[in-house]
């Protein structure tokens, strides 16, 4: 007896297959095998499409299993089969990537302003655009001293980060992602002389050579942490908490920790890798202060970014964490992604990242202290547009995690957790991260961000700011279609429809 | 002495002196950053033996030192964080210490001659700390050890509670030296969801104490005990104490069940 039905079903054109098995082959989760012909089990299919990516006889087809419950907008074929799997196992239900569920999606009911007739527009083809962006603390103000009749400035400016396009790599652990598909993030950042956060997991020696261009993140587990490792990178970050599992730790299941990943989170071989759900040591924000100067202790006083999920309170914390003396706040809205996760977290806890960044920027700015850090938003980044809302809303730049992944070939079939990712990216299984060549995803990552370079580009020019600075919290320029106004009083928009001023 | 912390020095000739090979360094009212960074520079300049006098809640002392050569004595009570991130140095405190000794320190050795207080050890993945007295909550939370990097903490007078929270590797001692007989040596919730390492106890934990990954045993295997005296053997060279009075009262070892805590926790 089966009470769970497959999500999908796979069908072969037998008449167009030749037999050559290269599905079975390339599909991580077995569930293609090649007898006289080719043999489905789609109880074991993710719908991640490798098999029909790489059919040389477009023989073969996934699609949802037409199997239906009676329609009932209560009950969810996902909570039937949901209660089916608890009833079962007496577990968490685990998943992956971020919150799928239809919540309204703000970014989607926002809309940019553009030049027409008495404000001209600027052509981007033809005139600069300023793109870079400094991330980290501004000083309270600045001295001057007088110096051979000239003047030269006395105070000496905080620790700032250079990167020319405010698109970052979002914290990916080398566990989570494979060892290709970090060492392409690590290259690609590097090319587009941006940053990338290393998540939990640590950095392979290897690829110490790419520190200019990473920051070291230290969380709850600690893993990897020591003094070489702190200091290779150009800044540090404390993750307290992730957008896909505010408030919950991680744990990575020991079948994903081979040597190399033991290695470089320096635990054995096997063993769970556990990060609890708080940091022992901060318990207060004078605790995090405490963590914030220590790291800067061990670094040489390099910039630290603290990491939050997009919670209620959001706009105290973040106040709190910038007193600390962070240089940058990271927040992470309710849809990122993640490598595991419960349902329950990943998809009831958190808030929309432009919700956050907007009440944040908001708070900052009332209490005179926005210029002590960065705001970093991510949580599903999707687009150019999105990249560019954001900015307007607040943030001064973003970070993309999903959307990188989907760069190097990732369908966003949410199976991370299972480490079966035949796409080569979620998963330690040295056959599967063989698929996928870091120079090759390297290279998309790169043709990504510099679309949407153009792109954002492309819009500023049609706003006519030429400078991604005039655009940072500049809400005068977005128009929401379709929120209540509850919602476009929090994130300081007016109606479409409001003209300016 | 200074009422208000000095941020800048501009001149330390009256604050440092040498005798031999020793630095001797007055550290009243200096902030810890301006201190810490003349340690440092010290260190760098090829000082082995430094000695910092007057210590009044300075934090993160020893942190970015990454010499293994570096001796550094504490005259005074140091602040939060001591040896934090470490990696190489000795320490060793003429009096109480404070939160989060020796947070995520790779390597070097730790001897505080007085009590120490919370979140000792945490994420302490190599080297040593010594505590003779009582040490406070969440001591050793987190601990790891990987190939020949094995930490340890042995704390002489009692522990609070989670002591040994989520470790992962290493070894944890407690003695319960000087304890008076109805005072319970450790709080509760020992060693929940410890998934690697070693606790070792010198007196009675009751089963409701301990966390529920946790497995006891009486007797010590030979060549466990054998490691086990002379991590104490060292101990007691530190602070003088007697070995064989030490291991006149037995030892319970507490240990993780499995590696996988929570490998049944999660559906697919």
């Amino acid at each position: 007896m089966k009470m769970i039905q497959p999500d999908f079903r796979i069908e072969v054109d037998q008449d167009k297959c030749r037999k050559c098995g290269r599905c079975v082959f390339n599909c991580g989760f077995g569930a293609l095998e090649l007898k006289e012909r080719i043999i489905s089990d789609p109880e074991k299919c993710a719908g991640c499409h490798r098999c029909v990516t790489f059919c040389p006889e477009q023989a073969i087809n996934v699609e949802l299993n037409p199997l239906s419950f009676r329609p009932n907008d209560n009950w969810s074929p996902f909570l039937i089969k949901a209660i089916y799997k608890q009833a079962e196992s007496g577990g968490i239900l685990l998943s992956s990537m971020g919150n799928d569920k239809p919540y309204p999606i703000i970014n989607d009911h926002l809309l940019l302003d553009a030049c027409q007739v008495t404000n001209p527009s600027i052509d981007p083809l033809r005139e600069p655009m300023e793109l870079r962006t400094y991330l980290g603390r501004r000083p309270e103000k600045i001295d001057f001293e007088k110096n051979n009749g000239g003047f030269k400035m006395k105070t000496q400016a905080p620790n700032t980060l250079k990167v020319e396009v405010p698109v970052l790599f979002a914290p990916m652990s080398y566990g989570s992602i494979s060892y290709n598909a970090f060492q392409a993030l690590c290259m690609a950042a590097k090319e587009l002389d941006t940053l990338m956060y290393t998540g939990e997991g640590g950095l392979p020696k290897e690829l110490y050579p790419y520190g200019d261009h990473i920051l070291i993140q230290v969380a709850s587990g600690r893993f990897g942490v020591q003094s070489e490792y702190l200091n290779i990178g150009k800044g540090t970050q404390i993750k307290i908490g992730q957008g896909a599992k505010p408030g919950i730790g991680g744990h990575l299941p020991g079948e994903k920790i081979p040597r190399h990943i033991s290695e470089t989170r320096m635990i054995p071989e096997g063993t769970d890798a556990l990060s609890p759900a708080p940091q022992h040591d901060i318990y207060s924000i004078e605790d995090l202060r405490m963590l914030i100067y220590a790291l800067k202790e061990a670094t040489g006083y390099k910039p630290v970014c603290v990491k939050i999920a997009a919670v209620h309170n959001v706009g105290a914390i973040a106040s709190g964490i910038l007193r600390a003396g962070a240089d940058q706040i990271y927040i992470d809205g309710f849809r990122g992604g993640t490598g595991a996760a419960p349902f329950i977290t990943r998809d009831h806890l958190g808030i929309p990242i432009e919700i956050a960044v907007a009440v944040v920027d908001q708070r900052l700015r009332e209490e005179g202290i926005r210029h002590l850090g960065t705001i970093v938003a991510a949580g599903s980044v999707r687009s150019a547009a999105d990249v560019v809302k954001l900015i307007a809303l607040g943030a001064d730049a973003v970070a993309i995690g999903t959307a990188a992944l989907v760069a190097m070939g990732c369908h966003i079939c949410q199976k991370c957790h299972t480490g079966n990712c035949s796409w080569g990216i979620a998963t330690q299984r040295p056959e599967l991260v063989r698929r996928l060549d870091p120079e090759w995803g390297a290279e998309r990552l790169v043709n990504l961000v510099r679309g949407w370079e153009h792109e954002i580009k492309d819009v500023m020019g049609a706003m006519g700011i030429n400078a991604i600075e005039s655009l940072r919290g500049n809400r005068e320029r977005l128009r929401g279609l379709g929120l209540d106004s509850e919602t476009l009083h929090t994130l300081g928009v007016k109606a479409v429809g409001a003209s300016m001023g | 002495m200074e009422t208000a912390l000095n941020w800048e020095i501009d001149d330390w000739s009256d604050r440092i002196k040498t005798e031999g090979e020793k630095v001797i360094v007055d550290a009243g009212g200096v902030h810890y950053r301006t201190l810490n960074e003349k340690v440092r520079e010290l260190a760098n300049q090829g000082g082995k033996f430094i000695e910092l006098r007057n210590i009044n809640g300075q934090r993160y002392l020893g942190t970015g030192i990454n010499k293994k050569d570096v001796k550094i004595i504490i005259h005074g009570t140091p602040g939060n964080d001591l040896g934090a991130f470490m990696d190489g140095p000795r320490l060793e405190v003429f009096a109480n210490a404070q939160d989060a000794v020796c947070n995520t320190m790779n390597s070097g050795k730790v001897i505080v001659h007085g009590h120490a207080g919370d979140v000792l050890g945490y994420g302490m993945r190599g080297g040593k700390l010594y505590v003779r007295g009582n040490v406070g909550y969440r001591v050793g939370i987190h601990m790891k050890a990987y190939g020949s990097m094995v930490p340890a903490i042995v704390a002489g007078g009692t522990a609070g509670d989670f002591f040994g929270e989520y470790m992962a590797g290493g070894t944890l001692v407690l003695l319960g030296l000087g304890g008076k007989p109805e005072e319970r040596i450790v709080g509760d919730w020992v060693g929940t969801g410890i998934h690697g390492g070693v606790i070792y106890i010198r007196g009675e934990v009751l089963p409701h104490q301990l966390g529920k990954e946790v497995g006891v045993l009486e007797k010590i295997p030979e060549k466990e005990m054998a490691e086990l005296i002379a991590l104490l053997k060292d101990y007691c060279q530190e602070f003088k104490l007697d070995l064989d009075e030490i291991l006149e009262k037995p030892f319970l070892k507490l240990f993780p069940f499995t590696t996988r805590p929570y490998g049944k926790l999660y559906a697919y």
